[in-house]
């Protein structure tokens, strides 16, 4: 069994995940809040095509769908809601353990128009693992029957990434999601991510431990962010590692670890 | 500069804006995902029967907390 993951390598990750079975062109992560309307969103792009599923070694269910854009297969897998990625609950943690290591051609971070605020923090979060994300601001109808308006284009701009509104109940915006989600999994548009800044002291530290753990890593997962964690005395995480990369690098990352939290 | 408390010593119907998070560890990553930062106006909702948990208007989303755990947020009474 373990033989599989230690002798492969990264590579079968995506494997594990069952993220490009079927001959897939693109695997596209839906991630957001609870109550956001990202069931509704996932089924507006697939046409409810979707059947549920099982993670790896989790109960947490998962539902999977396909849908077809200028004649590519994109598969849609829809993460379990949550607020954040770090609190360690097990739906977190798929959602993480998806974004981070399955490392999908794009992912979809579904906000609420009505409580954009509050939802960014997630979108935060995804954006400082992988760059290739669309912010899908939907209920925008319901936004708009309570007199809030959203700039749209300013908070594209801010965020660095490719933002839509939509109303995936009424089927609002839907169209240029797909051709957004598109035009990031398939590379034809870069997105310029503002990294979160923390304090100095904080950037002083990343400073000092990214280049060590760059160089164990490699580009398998975002040097910054994995740093990050590691101050954060995340370990978990370093185990989840053990799972889903090739277990020399977990090994070699642990000193690392260990002189971060001195 | 008003009085500081916490969050669960305030009276249902009142406002106030969170000075600081004491909370460590997972409660406090917990309680910053909830979007408790410092700057936040929360109102006070309701309580349950017995006065525990106590439910909040948190940025648009009403949450309830742990008297326990509402104690661990300071706050200053808002007007």
């Amino acid at each position: 069994m373990g033989l599989t993951y230690q002798s492969t390598g990264q590579s079968t990750t995506r494997e594990i995940f069952n993220a490009l079975a079927d001959h897939c062109d693109y695997a596209i992560a839906l991630a957001g809040n609870p109550n956001t309307g990202k069931s509704t969103v996932f089924n507006a792009l697939t046409g409810l095509r979707q059947h549920t599923g099982n993670w790896p070694g989790k109960t947490v269910q998962r539902a999977e769908g396909s849908y077809i854009y200028k004649s590519h297969r994109f598969r849609l897998i829809d993460l379990p809601g949550t607020y954040s990625l770090l609190s360690n609950s097990a739906d977190e943690e798929v959602a993480r353990d998806f974004i981070c290591f399955a490392r999908p051609d794009a992912t979809i971070v579904v906000v609420d128009a009505t409580c954009l605020e509050r939802n960014l923090n997630l979108a935060l979060q995804v954006m400082e693992i992988t760059g290739r994300v669309v912010i899908c601001v939907n209920l925008i109808d319901e936004a708009r029957r309570k007199k809030i308006r959203i700039d749209i284009d300013k908070l594209g701009k801010r965020l660095g990434v490719p933002v839509v509104a939509t109303a995936a109940r009424s089927g609002e915006g839907m169209p240029r999601l797909k051709e957004l989600v598109s035009d990031v999994a398939s590379k034809r548009v870069q997105t310029k991510l503002q990294p979160v800044r923390y304090s100095q002291e904080v950037e002083n530290a990343i400073a000092r431990l990214e280049p060590r753990v760059q160089a164990i890593v490699g580009n398998s997962i975002n040097s910054r962010w994995l740093t990050l964690r590691l101050l954060d005395g995340d370990t978990r995480l370093v185990h989840t590692m053990e799972n889903y990369l090739n277990t020399g690098e977990t090994v070699s990352v642990m000193p690392v670890v260990q002189e971060g939290l001195v | 500069m008003s009085a500081t408390t916490t969050l669960n010593r305030l009276s249902n119907g009142s406002f106030a804006l969170v000075k600081e998070v004491m909370a460590e560890g997972l409660t406090r990553r917990r309680l910053l995902d909830l979007g408790l930062v410092p700057g936040t106006k929360v109102e006070v909702i309701r309580r349950s029967p017995a006065g525990d948990p106590i439910a909040f208007n948190i940025r648009g989303a009403v949450i309830a907390l742990r008297r326990d755990v509402a104690g661990q947020v300071l706050v200053s009474p808002w007007k």
